[in-house]
């Protein structure tokens, strides 16, 4: 089997606070070849930005701490490998970019000084060739008059302005992977639309693999190739994006497409899944997700149900995913 | 940024003449007779009294009288002090020891204060942050001519290690005592705040950010969190100065400063109230000026007020 | 997405129900709770913290020093006094001491606290009154009315207290009156002239960041009049940073206080305070360190003791530490 460009394997993070410990990550794998795009889904809690910080290295250790698992990256584990080295992939070969842009970028420092900090930084440029650099992005990203504007402050931009600018800064040295966590969910329709299309534009030019974390499946449809679902720290479906829309297995992401309102069911209640996602302090027992799931039995609170094959390439962790495909 | 600067200068000149006719009214024309206490212990004889108030307009109205101060002022007139000298003379005089005291005493503040406080943040809930938390604490309480007393004390009489007053010369190593003991209670404000800060800003969206972005740890710290950091706390020293001036009062009447802040101190002790009224003018003028100075400083290095 | 008010069922039968809703047991209904609000989240954090406790029963003890010194001085006075007595050290009939006129330096200390707290106490409360009602005016009403009361603030503002404060008493004509409130009150104006500022700043803010709450908004739409408004929802919901305020501010007049008595411009004798003391006691401190440093040590700790309530107030009501 050829090597994936990172490969995330049986993960386990967990938060240990005053209340207890939070598991936030248990047994999460997931795959990202070059110029693929994958998705991972879910809701606030579900583990999936603390997956992409834990790639990243960003996560806070203490409360964080990672408990198991490994994350190859060219076949080397990024996990033990010593933070000097792993400063340098940092950023430079494995980017990512945030959800709000105002706050995460730099208020006192101007928009062409924090791009051409990754080229002084990682490549020991000058000031000055930075900020050509840094002009030069900021066309690439499509910001109009990027010359007079490089010496600008973040809060002068507009939102949609301020995250091309993010993605500039991460982009800028060409990394291989670019994670997105959560790009377009703070950005009006029309902006979302515009920064999706520019992500994948520069996906397609550079042949990166991205991985863009989201709770919205209407941005998920047009951009990603594969999907994982995630639910209180697990991956409970991950398949193909046609195949997950088509032949959902897992009752979780069977609500998650059900709750979407559609044109053809006018006049009719919207669907909602019920309950809320559980407190990472405490999990149900058994399936995560059983004090909500409609197809809830005995057994589904008595074990934790493995991830089993579906299809080719389509995996469910249900014990009655069979139900699932059929309903 | 120019403009910023002019708004600001044009925001000060009302509250300059505001203050200035405050200080003047509650000397002058609180009720009461102004010449008590004025002469020593003595009742003033009258003809003193008729040449004073001549001199010192106050048989006009109020906004006259000040309005003559005022005009006086611009000139630099201070006025002169019961025993006949000018005010401005005696201030000339004992300027320049108090503005050493006071750049000394704010060069401690900054680096020792912020120092302080950064070692504390990155060292959140260990030894050094609570031991600066307790120290920072306990010298915001004890009030300045108590500290200046113990130190005078101790590294003065018992100790020895610095002379425990100010000769005429006034020689920078005299000067180190007193200016520990003036900036101390700002030194232990600007460690909190530079602490609280740096401890805010560190859990900041943007150093995430500049962490993903394969910035090494310290300059993650040092040019992105301390910078943010920096300025409240540059905003709190031009508040603090003046505390840092009622503060030179005790300081230089311990240790016997022939400063302005010594100057203020005998003046009151001997009730010599047009040297009160010039002296502190003038400090109210310097701490305005300072207010100003401090707050173009903050347009300048937060780049989000200058666009307001 | 989820229906947080879907109501509870019983456990999921062995069979899948025909619809999709029911059949979802869901984590038990939370039992009612009492309804929580700022101020008790607050006094329950207070209540377990540290430095509560210890400034609490420090400013205790100093109350039971104020209101009733006779108990902790067992029934000696301060006004009597031995010059055969002048200057000796603390021994064990008088643990801290005669001061200059032969007086015992702990009595005088113990009662030497009323003064010095009840000006901190009245110029705090004066402060807040003051500056309080002319903050909420100025944020609330906004416009012109916030201008004028702003640029009074800052003319104000422009004075440093301690300056402001010996030019005031510098100005009052040596008084006659040996009456102890007469003399605190002079002193309370004294700061009180000047102290208000910040307090109308913190105030002023406060108010302009609730005046834009939704629940005021909501509450105008009600017809609400803008004094109801004010009492009953700005006012209380603007009151936490100024109550964190003037307890620290309560601990910097006491040592304000004490530094104008030091100047000789406080409190006059026959009042005794802790300030009025270490004046007293500035010419013998190489022969008697003591006479100056009890009354210097009790007025440091008084000061700490409020500092102190005033950082775990903070702490408490800081939502962002939640």
């Amino acid at each position: 089997m050829s090597e994936h460009l990172l490969d995330v394997d049986d993960l386990y993070v967990e938060f240990r606070t005053r209340d207890g410990v939070a598991e936030a990550i248990n047994g999460v794998s997931y795959t990202l070849d070059a110029g693929e795009t994958l998705a991972v889904l879910g809701e606030s809690g579900s583990g999936k930005s603390v997956t992409a910080q834990t790639i990243m290295g960003i996560l806070d250790m203490p409360p964080g701490f990672i408990t198991g698992g490994r994350i190859l990256y060219n076949g080397k584990d990024l996990l033990t490998m010593p933070e000097s080295e792993r400063q340098k992939i940092r950023g430079a070969e494995i980017a990512m970019i945030f959800q709000d842009s105002l706050s995460a970028l730099n208020p006192v420092f101007t928009v062409g000084d924090q791009i051409a900090e990754m080229f002084q930084v990682h490549r020991g440029m000058s000031k000055k060739e930075g900020m050509a650099k840094a002009v030069d992005l900021m066309e690439q990203v499509r910001i109009p008059a990027a010359k007079d504007r490089v010496k600008d402050y973040p809060h002068q931009f507009s939102g949609g302005m301020r995250q091309r600018i993010m993605i500039a800064m991460a982009i800028s040295l060409d990394p291989k992977v670019l994670i997105a966590d959560e790009p377009t969910t703070a950005l009006d329709v029309t902006v979302q639309a515009q920064i999706m299309d520019l992500l994948k534009d520069l996906q397609r030019e550079r042949n990166m693999g991205m991985i863009l974390i989201t709770h919205d499946l209407g941005v998920v449809a047009g951009v990603a190739d594969k999907i994982a679902v995630m639910y209180a720290g697990r991956i409970v479906e991950s398949a193909n994006v046609w195949d997950l829309y088509a032949k959902p297995a897992h009752p979780y992401t069977q609500g998650l497409l059900d709750s979407m309102p559609r044109v053809d069911s006018k006049g009719e209640e919207l669907y909602a899944i019920k309950g809320l996602p559980p407190s990472l302090l405490a999990l149900p027992p058994g399936c995560n997700f059983n004090p909500r799931c409609p197809h809830r039995r005995e057994r589904c609170v008595r074990e934790v149900p493995p991830t089993e094959e579906v299809a080719e390439n389509h995996t469910a962790a249900c014990f009655f995913w069979k139900e699932v495909a059929r309903g | 940024m120019g403009r910023y600067t002019i708004r600001r200068l044009l925001q000060m000149i009302p509250v300059v003449i505001g203050t200035t006719f405050i200080i003047y009214a509650m000397v002058w024309a609180l009720p009461g007779d102004p010449f008590v206490g004025k002469c020593g212990d003595r009742p003033c004889p009258a003809s003193y009294i008729a040449e004073m108030r001549a001199k010192f307009n106050l048989d006009d109205s109020l906004p006259v009288q000040y309005g003559k101060y005022l005009w006086n002022l611009l000139q630099g007139n201070f006025g002169e002090s019961f025993s006949g000298r000018t005010v401005w003379s005696e201030i000339t005089q004992a300027f320049p020891v108090t503005f050493r005291l006071a750049l000394i005493a704010i060069i401690i503040e900054i680096v020792i204060g912020i120092t302080a406080g950064v070692l504390a943040a990155l060292n959140r809930g260990g030894f050094w942050d609570n031991l600066i938390l307790v120290t920072t604490l306990i010298v915001i309480s004890i009030p300045v001519f108590v500290i200046g007393f113990l130190a005078q004390f101790t590294f003065g009489i018992k100790l020895g290690w610095f002379p425990p007053t100010v000769g005429p010369n006034a020689t920078v190593y005299e000067l180190i005592l007193p200016a520990f003991v003036l900036a101390s209670l700002s030194l232990a404000y600007v460690a909190r705040l530079m602490r609280g800060n740096l401890a805010e800003n560190l859990r900041a969206d943007y150093v995430r950010t500049a962490t993903s972005k394969g910035l090494s740890r310290r300059r993650v710290i040092g040019r992105h969190a301390v910078r943010n950091s920096l300025i409240p706390v540059v905003t709190f020293i031009g508040a603090d100065f003046g505390a840092l001036l009622g503060g030179a009062i005790v300081t230089e009447g311990i240790f016997n400063i022939r400063g302005i802040g010594g100057l203020l101190y005998l003046s009151i002790r001997t009730r010599e109230g047009a040297t009160v009224v010039g002296v502190v003018t003038v400090l109210v003028l310097v701490f305005l000026l300072v207010n100003l100075l401090v707050d173009i400083l903050y347009g300048a290095i937060d780049p989000r007020i200058r666009y307001e | 997405m989820s229906d947080p008010n879907a109501s509870v069922s019983a456990a999921a039968p062995e069979t899948v129900e025909t619809e999709t809703y029911r059949g979802s047991s869901l984590p038990p209904e939370p039992t009612a709770d009492k309804p929580r609000s700022l101020w008790s989240d607050a006094w329950r954090e207070l209540r377990s913290s540290k430095i509560f406790i210890l400034s609490g029963i420090l400013i205790f003890v100093f109350l039971i020093m104020t209101f009733f010194p006779s108990l902790l001085t067992f029934g000696k006075d301060p006004y009597t006094c031995d010059l055969t007595l002048s200057r000796q050290g603390p021994s064990s009939t008088a643990w801290f001491g005669y001061d200059n006129n032969g007086c015992d330096v702990y009595t005088r200390t113990i009662y030497g606290a009323k003064a010095s707290i009840l000006v901190g106490v009245f110029a705090t409360a004066f402060t807040m009154l003051v500056g309080g009602f002319i903050g909420v005016i100025a944020g609330f009403f906004g416009g012109w009315v916030d201008s004028i009361l702003s640029r009074l603030t800052d003319i104000f503002f422009g004075i440093p207290l301690l300056l402001g404060g010996i030019l005031v008493l510098s100005s009052f004509p040596a008084s006659d009156s040996t009456n102890l409130y007469g003399e605190v009150g002079k002193v309370v104006l004294a700061l009180g002239i000047l102290g208000w500022t910040s307090m109308t700043r913190i105030m002023r803010s406060s108010v302009i960041q609730v005046r834009n709450a939704d629940f005021v908004i909501a509450a105008r739409a009600l017809g609400a009049s803008s004094g109801r408004i004010i009492r009953k929802h700005v006012v209380p919901n603007s009151l936490a940073p100024l109550i964190v305020v003037a307890t620290i501010s309560l601990g910097g007049y006491i040592g304000a206080e004490a530094t104008l008595s030091f100047l000789g411009l406080g409190l006059q004798p026959p009042v005794i305070s802790w300030g009025t003391m270490i004046n007293d006691a500035q010419p013998y401190i190489r022969v008697a360190p003591f006479m100056l440093f009890f009354p210097a040590i009790f007025l440091s700790v008084a000061v700490l003791s409020f500092i102190m309530l005033g950082d775990a107030v903070r702490e408490a009501l800081d939502p962002k530490l939640r």
